[in-house]
């Protein structure tokens, strides 16, 4: 029972309380660069999403035979391992969305929450907790690169998904798509959700004083 | 008052503040007005809509944010006039709220609110607006000056056409945004802004300096780079903006020369024909840093000792 | 004469119209993380542009040399990652024995550009560009002074909010990132220079 709670528990760690995109901030560079559209995001988080469960899964068999002082580069030679394999299956099956990705597939292997996550937990857990810490991880990363993306499809090009959303007379404001835009909105969302956690925790806080 | 800077000793409560301000709108009257003048009623709209989205924006946030309301210091007024003659007389309405908007909520406000943006609010916001809607941004239409029909036909600026006289360059009988056109107005708001010293020679005459000499080197005609674009309005109203720019003399001269650079180089090789509104950009940026190696001297006190 | 021209193009394309942050986002993480002092922000740059210079030239020669021939090019990731630890591993120790005033102002950075994309990013860019060996370690060099460039600016624009007003919500890394916005806006003017 216990076990299955910490389960859940280690998913959901991932998904809203360290989200990566939101609350940690790591792998700022493909979330800047690759969030031009949704499925851009969708794509970028599927692929490390994919990396994430099965590195964490390798290292954290691997855990007791790795010696300390070269866990690192083992780390990276596992993360990389994967890393190619998922570029190798983009190419063959979803040419249009590795050429959109481009570089930053290969870039995964320098990803910060890829190798953070190996170091600060499947080097430390079982399989089973790794797995399920990494397809946590791995969701709330495609999460908040599906959420930037769609923010600035809708107001970059007026779609989402690549579905019209606001109509043709809309007059996209073509900034967002560029890389100043990916900035300005991962910015001003970083700044907006600070601003409802902390209205949540006062509205909680306020609560737990009127109960008390 | 809420203008925190170390970069202007001189400007320390509301009162000084809203005169400075008041100055500046006083001396950018010759120049809106010869706009609404030569563009006609489409500028006139253009430049109200601009202000009072500003205003607007400024009083909203600041209500929001539950800070005092301080409207009255005129500097969302001001930002809001220079946009709107920053923007051509024929660009469609909403682009002037969405450009006010920008500059004072995320330029400004976000930052900290007068004295503590980094960019000057204007010029970002039309940078912005130029990235976003380069098509409205870039058509300008020729004056009318209230004689012929409205529908004047979109045409190039003199720095695309390359075959204006100098004579009307001067006098503000080519097409281009509403404050830049009339160089007689923006010199007449420059001689009071010296008069009442309310901004000093260094910024203008270094950076018109600037254009004429890099243009030259580049093979340019100078004083047609001088007098065409905003070269001579972003020297008196926009690069001179206190909180943005360096302040020390000599630390102004560099910062003008900085931008009569970058401007020539973007003229001479870029893409865009213009690149005022980002040489000053880019010194304002650069601005921390050259306060930094040139540091103010302080009466009455000896160099700070560097640290070993 | 003509090569120069070329080079010095090539320099302005690198440092200024295809910035490494303002218009290819590598090399974020340290912009953001590094960037708070405009001290250690020249520190963090100098030991970037070091290594980012001898990974081109590394990296280079491992893949047109070895990977090419061998035909094992689907390798190059991992084969990268690994010469750059290495090159990072060896530069520490390197500098620990010769230069310890060096290694006590870039000592602490150079771990951490391991990790940082910039440097496989340049590598992989030099072999998506097939560029030759004198325009790979260019590359290296000019876009690693284009780093520098943007987080020494930062540094100085950092250090200036530090005195400042910013709501509560927007302290820390949103405000960092809204001004990167506003500077790659401004440094959008040098496009099409080259």
């Amino acid at each position: 029972m216990s076990e299955k709670k910490s389960l859940g528990k280690t998913f959901f760690n991932g998904i809203i309380p360290e989200n990566p995109t939101f609350r940690l901030v790591l792998g700022t560079c493909p979330t800047l660069a690759v969030t031009t559209s949704a499925i851009n995001g969708l794509g970028m988080g599927a692929a490390a999403t994919f990396v994430l469960i099965c590195s964490n899964l390798v290292i954290s068999l691997l855990r007791k035979f790795i010696p300390d002082q070269v866990r690192i580069p083992a780390f990276i030679v596992v993360i990389c391992t994967f890393v190619t394999m998922v570029q190798l299956l983009m190419q063959a099956f979803i040419p249009s969305l590795y050429e959109a990705l481009g570089i930053f597939i290969p870039l995964i292997v320098v990803n910060c929450i890829i190798l953070a996550r190996a170091e600060a937990f499947a080097s430390k857990n079982g399989p089973i907790s790794s797995v399920f810490d990494g397809l946590g991880m791995g969701l709330g990363f495609t999460l908040g690169l599906v959420v930037l993306g769609s923010v600035r499809e809708l107001i970059g090009n007026g779609s989402i998904f690549g579905i019209n959303i606001l109509g043709a007379s809309y007059q996209p404001m073509l900034l967002i798509v560029l890389a100043s835009g990916g900035f300005l909105t991962y910015g001003l969302l970083l700044g907006l959700f600070n601003l409802v956690v902390k209205k949540l925790q006062n509205k909680k806080s306020g609560k737990e004083a009127q109960a008390a | 008052m809420n203008l925190r800077l170390s970069t202007a000793p001189h400007v320390h409560n509301p009162v000084t503040t809203q005169r400075l301000m008041l100055y500046v709108l006083i001396a950018l009257l010759p120049t809106a007005a010869f706009g609404v003048y030569a563009f006609g009623v489409p500028a006139l709209i253009i430049l109200l809509v601009s202000m009072a989205s500003a205003v607007l924006a400024e009083f909203l946030w600041q209500k929001i944010a539950r800070q005092p309301v301080r409207v009255g210091d005129l500097s969302a007024l001001l930002t809001g006039l220079i946009l709107g003659l920053n923007l051509p007389a024929n660009a469609p309405w909403w682009l002037a709220v969405i450009g006010s908007v920008f500059a004072v909520i995320i330029v400004k406000q976000l930052f900290g609110g007068l004295g503590d943006n980094f960019l000057n609010p204007a010029m970002a916001a039309r940078a912005v607006l130029l990235a976003s809607w380069p098509v409205h941004m870039t058509t300008y239409v020729a004056p009318t000056f209230f004689k012929a029909a409205v529908d004047a036909v979109a045409t190039a600026t003199p720095l695309v056409m390359k075959d204006a006289s100098l004579m009307s360059l001067f006098m503000g009988n080519i097409p281009g945004t509403i404050g830049e056109v009339s160089k007689i107005a923006i010199l007449v708001g420059f001689l009071f802004l010296l008069v009442t010293k309310t901004i000093s020679w260094h910024i203008p005459v270094s950076m018109v300096g600037g254009v004429f000499v890099f243009s030259w080197l580049f093979g340019a005609d100078p004083v047609m780079a001088i007098l065409s674009g905003g070269v001579l309005f972003g020297a008196v109203f926009m690069a001179t903006d206190y909180v943005t720019s360096p302040m020390t003399p000599w630390g102004r001269i560099i910062y003008g020369l900085g931008i009569g650079l970058i401007i020539s180089l973007i003229r001479q090789f870029g893409a865009y024909p213009e690149g005022v509104t980002y040489g000053i950009l880019l010194m304002n940026i650069a601005t921390p840093l050259i306060d930094r190696f040139l540091p103010r001297k302080i009466y009455g006190h000896q160099k700070e000792a560097k640290k070993a | 004469m003509n090569e120069i021209v070329n080079i010095l193009l090539f320099m302005v394309s690198c440092i200024l119209t295809n910035n490494f942050i303002f218009s290819r986002f590598l090399g974020c993480c340290p912009f953001l993380g590094v960037s708070s002092k405009v001290e250690t922000s020249v520190s963090m740059g100098l030991a970037v542009t070091f290594v980012m210079t001898i990974a081109s030239l590394f990296c280079y020669m491992i893949y047109n040399w070895l990977l090419v021939p061998l035909g094992l090019t689907f390798m190059s990731t991992i084969a990268f990652i690994l010469v750059i630890a290495a090159l990072v591993q060896f530069v520490e120790m390197f500098l620990k024995k010769s230069s310890p005033t060096l290694y006590s102002a870039l000592g602490i950075y150079l771990p951490l550009i391991t990790t940082n994309c910039a440097v496989l990013g340049v590598a992989t860019l030099n072999v998506n560009n097939a560029y030759n060996l004198l325009y790979s370690v260019l590359n290296g060099t000019f876009s690693a002074l284009g780093f520098t460039l943007a987080i020494v600016l930062m540094a100085g624009v950092r250090e200036r909010l530090e005195s400042s007003h910013i709501p509560e919500c927007m302290k820390g890394f949103p405000i960092t990132l809204v001004a990167a916005g506003l500077m790659a806006v401004a440094f959008m003017g040098f496009s099409g220079l080259v």
